[in-house]
């Protein structure tokens, strides 16, 4: 038997443990990868349906995730594309791609995303054939990292059924408040429009005092998270802007039915 | 078979690796506030000790001396990792809540003093129930901390409702303090005192004593 703290000995042990370790790890990686990200995409399905508040103890998941519409909307344009597949549309991908995707000026990017991809896929919930809810896909830079997440606005398009974040990297206790039920109530009923127009919609310092003229467009921030605060505004600022989707909003207030029709807009 | 017993029983109250010991502290503090976020860790951490103790010890006659903390490390990461796999696979929304807690099973003082400790002198079954031990060791007060904080924190057991809370129409109002990290330094502090006082012989000898007055000893001898 050789010396255990030979070189020889050192080499055929360290290798081989490697070998039979890294082996386990990666059988493993592969054999749970597709359940892993099943759960992520529930969990995703999860936060758009959470965003409308279209949960329900009753129903399963997808029998209420079939009841949603999904779409590409041309951002440049506001309106509907039919020549992108949706099963295979990945919005991460569209949006690094430079063919896809324009590069934001500093100026223009307010919520530090740099490049903005040219499609985006949305979501809209229906009563029977009325609208109710349109879902649109958000994101930006907090403290640590991009938030991304959902909002979702009533069929005026102007008031907020709920934003959800389904991936932040925001410190526990205090910037990750924002998936605190409590304070995700304090959407509900906000709008994004000023009384004269205007882009308002914002998380602000403290809390929104009643008497307040701007009431309905401001949000209670989280006490020690200022930055995220900031940063959940601006990339609402951004997303609702002229970049984002207020084209596909404006095309959609004209014509409410315009996603009901065949889809050649 | 009483050396056995004495392997597997020995750990959870006569040389608990908390309380005695006082390794592994820090998943202590952060995985408490829900009972069955705990749970599941204690779960994770007991399976990860177990397998490695039994590893480490079927090659421990092959390891080198020289690198034999490498080879530890890397057995132990390896099985954190498995059980990270698993958790986010199994059960996504714990592994969600209990994040880089998992992964820092790798750097648990307890995992790895016991296959330096045991493991590396004792045969695998031994290292094996050894692991198990010390995995209920720190099960066992894991649990309790988790009970106290998220009954008197929250009101609830493991998400249920026990004292319902005033936010919720009941009459209970929750003590935050009980929902941050420090408080479990408290309960541990008085789940370590309470053992002591029960198993005397784990009380410490002060680690220095003070001297009597240097004046009054020097009258005396005058």
């Amino acid at each position: 038997m050789i010396d255990n703290n030979s070189i020889k000995k050192i080499l055929i042990v360290g290798i081989s443990l490697c070998l039979v370790c890294s082996a386990i790890v990666s059988l493993a990686a592969i054999n749970l990868r597709d359940k892993q990200i099943e759960n992520a995409l529930n969990e995703q399905k999860i936060k758009i349906l959470a965003s409308a508040n279209l949960l329900s103890e009753e129903k399963t998941l997808e029998e209420v995730f079939s009841s949603i519409e999904e779409r590409i909307v041309d951002l440049e344009t506001g309106q509907f594309v039919n020549t992108i597949n949706l099963e295979t549309f990945d919005a991460n991908k569209v949006a690094k791609d430079p063919k896809t995707s324009i590069v934001l000026s500093n100026d223009q990017d307010i919520a530090l995303i740099k490049n903005r991809e040219n499609y985006a896929k949305i979501y809209l919930h229906y009563n029977d054939v009325e609208l109710n809810a349109v879902i649109l896909p958000v994101r930006g830079y907090g403290l640590w990292g991009t938030m991304y997440g959902y909002l979702a606005l009533e069929s005026d398009l102007n008031t907020i059924i709920g934003l959800e974040f389904y991936k932040d990297k925001e410190t526990p206790g205090l910037g990750a408040e924002i998936n605190n039920p409590k304070w995700k109530k304090l959407w509900k009923g906000k709008e994004i429009y000023s009384t004269n127009g205007e882009l308002a919609i914002q998380v602000i310092k403290g809390s929104v005092m009643t008497d307040d003229s701007g009431f309905n467009n401001k949000v209670d921030g989280l006490s020690g998270a200022t930055i995220t605060g900031n940063g959940v505004t601006n990339l609402l600022q951004f997303w609702l802007s002229d970049l984002g989707f207020q084209p596909f909003l404006n095309q959609l207030k004209n014509n409410k039915t315009l996603s009901m029709e065949s889809g050649d807009v | 078979m009483s050396k056995a017993r004495e392997v597997l029983l020995n750990p959870i109250f006569n040389e608990n690796p908390i309380a005695l010991q006082i390794l592994g502290i820090c998943s202590a503090l952060a995985v408490t506030s829900n009972l069955y976020v705990t749970l599941i860790m204690c779960v994770a951490l007991t399976s990860v000790i177990c397998f490695s103790n039994l590893f480490v010890s079927l090659i421990r006659n092959h390891i080198p001396t020289n690198i034999r903390i490498i080879v530890q490390m890397t057995i132990i990461s390896s099985l954190v990792i498995l059980v990270d796999e698993i958790l986010k696979a199994f059960d996504y929304e714990t592994s969600k809540q209990i994040g880089v807690f998992v992964g820092l099973i790798i750097t648990n003082c307890i995992v790895m003093g016991r296959a330096e400790a045991y493991a590396m002198q004792n045969s695998a079954g031994m290292s094996f129930l050894d692991g198990l031990g010390n995995g209920l060791g720190y099960s066992i007060i894991l649990i309790v901390v988790a009970i106290f904080r998220e009954l008197i924190g929250a009101g609830s057991l493991a998400g249920y409702e026990i004292l319902p809370l005033v936010q919720n129409g009941g009459w209970y109002i929750g003590n935050n303090y009980f929902l941050l990290p420090p408080s479990s330094f408290v309960i541990i502090g008085l789940l370590i005192w309470a053992l002591r006082a029960w198993k005397t012989d784990q009380v410490e000898e002060p680690q220095f004593k003070i001297q009597s007055n240097s004046l009054e000893a020097e009258e005396r001898r005058v």
